[in-house]
């Protein structure tokens, strides 16, 4: 469970400050599937960043399954992010000079897992989507969709309770978005909470619960029933 | 992280930019090649001078008039210098410690023999020297133990010397003719080469008696003095100076033992091998140069899989260690290849021009490579913290 109290995220450019975050209450249930959609430069990736502890809000509160994880030191942030968050990004980041297994394998080496059952997790979640048959090729031998459903057996490969992806099929072409986000929801019926920032309306009003931002605020927060 | 990934990632790095890696470990290669190469002819050219000094053996003292203070003048020069004579060189002979003692007198003559003439060095000396000096008689025999204050007019050969003015012909027994007095030859010494440039077989022997009248003086110039091997060379010393104290009253001589020359000379040689191996360790520089430039540029091109592994979970310190590590890597492997390139071309010199002494010790092996990897340590901890203190968000905008 997420839980954001009254967050602020301001930059200061020149000797003016930006609220790139202005008052941001929002609680997220384990499990949720959420997606986040607003105009550019309201504010999405800056909340997303947040959440998956790559910033800290300038103030406010922010609750992780109950824990305030705002005042965590790096080791312990480090450790939150590798363990229970997972990332995917709008450019797939997939290190260039490593195989495609040595990328989803990258986690774990970090958590130092043994290196057996390394290789029994990277080959089960290559096999689960479909992939194993490109374990051994490099990022620039594989096609957009192929590296981001790499970049999603990445972000998943320490199984996080969220996985944020931001624009994960920004660059992507309308038949590999789609198998992108199929995973990505798939992987949300497998109970993990999923947040998803996008600029497709169509792929945003997929989600149950859609979140509108503008000038740093949640404008509207709408939701589904799911059938 | 296991030390197993880390040397594969950052293995990984260093081959995805191969001509780069190798041209940066190269640069250390040459540096430490340098160092080797310098310090190894350094310490051969030590070592071979060394052994040039300790062939007239280590039990030796030596007894020079005048006081040399530390700070290095003599008081002789202000004349109240009793002279080393000759009975100074018999009391010291009465020592217990004593195995054979030596006056020395040295100079410049000409001699003659039949219708050949030579200038050559006179040295006026002991019947003990070859003892206190490893010397060998070739044929004949050396000055014989006469009464010091008066000797017969005997000369041993060197045999250079002997070549010179006998050539073919059997020397002994025959007349040498030094400085208008007559000389009867009793033996030849065996060759014994030239010691850090001083001909030593172009001389000849006589009594120092005879060659202190010969040259007008009434002083040794030194007085050595062969002590037994289990005897502290402090103890040797003690005795000496009481003895001479007693004698003259006053500390108007030296005493050096060959310890004490040698440690000098040895200081004065590490002096040396230290100061080439530091011109060698400019060369380093430029190398750890060209790693702090190299690792610089890696951060910066990438800064993006920087921010995607504090994503995935790496703290500062894992990323600051990956970069250091890659930094180390480059330069633990220029210190190696430098080592055998180095230890190689200074091996090579010895084969092409076996007069030129080399010598690459364990230790100076073992400290190169060190300073390779404190030198990779050092080049690579700037750009590294640099990695390190990257803002995540920052780091994976930037594309
Ligand atoms: N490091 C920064 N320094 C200054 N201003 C920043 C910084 N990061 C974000 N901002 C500002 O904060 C606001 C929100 O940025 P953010 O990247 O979250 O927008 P976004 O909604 O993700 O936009 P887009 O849809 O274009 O990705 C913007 O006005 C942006 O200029
Ligand atoms: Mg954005």
């Amino acid at each position: 469970m997420i839980e954001l109290h009254q967050v602020h995220r301001d930059f200061l450019v020149g000797d003016q400050t930006v609220h790139a975050l202005n008052d941001i209450n929002l609680t997220i249930t384990a499990g949720e599937y959420l997606s986040i959609m607003g105009p550019s430069g309201s504010g999405k990736s800056t909340l997303l960043n947040l959440i998956g502890l790559l910033d800290r809000p300038s103030s406010g509160q922010y609750l992780l399954d109950g824990e305030d994880v705002t005042t965590l030191g790096d080791v312990q942030q480090a450790h939150t992010r590798n363990r229970r968050i997972g990332f995917v990004f709008q450019a797939f980041h997939l290190v260039p000079r490593l195989t495609a297994a040595e990328n989803v394998e990258l986690p774990l080496i970090l958590a130092a897992t043994p290196p057996q059952e390394r290789r029994e997790r990277v080959a089960a979640a290559l096999e689960a989507l479909n992939l194993s048959d490109r374990a051994r090729h490099k990022p620039e031998q594989l096609s957009g969709g192929q590296r981001q459903r790499i970049a999603i057996a990445r972000a998943t490969i320490t199984e996080p309770a969220v996985l944020l992806a931001d624009e994960p099929t920004g660059n992507l072409d309308h038949q590999s978005g789609g198998d992108v986000i199929e995973t990505l929801e798939r992987l949300n019926r497998r109970a993990i909470t999923l947040i998803v920032v996008t600029h497709d309306a169509e792929l945003g009003a997929r989600a149950s619960r859609r979140i509108l931002m503008r000038d740093g605020r949640i404008e509207s927060d709408k939701r589904t029933d799911r059938a | 992280m296991f030390t197993r990934d880390f040397l594969r990632l950052t293995g990984s790095a260093l081959i995805a930019h191969r001509l780069r890696s190798f041209l940066t470990t190269l640069g250390i290669a040459v540096g430490i090649a340098a160092v080797i190469l310098l310090t190894s002819i350094g310490e051969g050219i030590h070592q071979f001078v060394l052994a040039e000094f300790t062939q007239f053996g280590t039990t030796i003292v030596g007894i020079n008039p005048g006081k040399t203070s530390t700070h290095g003048a003599s008081t002789g020069v202000f004349g109240t210098v009793r002279p080393l004579t000759l009975e100074d060189a018999q009391a010291l002979q009465r020592l217990p410690f004593a195995r054979a003692v030596v006056p020395l007198v040295q100079g410049n003559a000409e001699v003659e023999a039949g219708n050949r003439r030579r200038r050559t060095t006179v040295y006026g000396v002991g019947a003990q020297m070859p003892q206190a000096f490893s010397m060998q008689v070739k044929s004949g025999r050396f000055l014989p133990a006469d009464d010091p204050s008066a000797p017969r007019a005997f000369a041993v050969l060197g045999s250079k010397l002997r070549h010179e003015l006998f050539a073919s012909e059997n020397p002994l027994g025959q007349r040498l003719g030094i400085g208008g007095s007559r000389y009867r030859i009793i033996g030849v010494m065996e060759e014994k080469g030239t010691v850090l440039g001083f001909d030593l077989d172009d001389t000849v022997y006589i009594p120092a008696a005879r060659a202190l009248e010969l040259f007008n003086r009434d002083s040794l110039f030194e007085i050595d003095l062969m002590y037994a091997a289990d005897v502290r060379s402090e103890t040797v010393v003690k005795g000496i100076r009481n003895l001479l104290l007693a004698r003259h009253g006053r500390e108007d001589f030296t005493i050096t033992t060959q310890e004490q020359m040698l440690d000098v000379l040895g200081s004065i040689l590490n002096i040396l091998t230290f100061a080439v191996g530091a011109i060698g360790g400019i060369s380093l520089l430029v190398g750890a140069i060209g790693i702090g430039t190299i690792m610089t540029i890696a951060v910066n091109e990438r800064t993006a899989e920087i921010g995607v592994l504090r994503a995935l979970g790496a703290r500062r310190a894992q990323v600051l260690g990956l970069f250091l590590g890659e930094a180390m890597v480059l330069a633990a492997l220029g210190g190696v290849v430098g080592l055998v390139a180095g230890i190689g071309i200074a091996q090579l010199l010895h084969l092409l021009l076996p007069a030129l002494p080399v010598h690459t010790p364990w230790l100076f092996v073992i400290l190169a490579e060190t300073v390779a990897l404190l030198i990779g340590l050092a080049a690579g901890v700037l750009p590294a913290r640099r990695a390190a203190g990257l803002d995540p968000v920052e780091a994976l905008r930037g594309e």
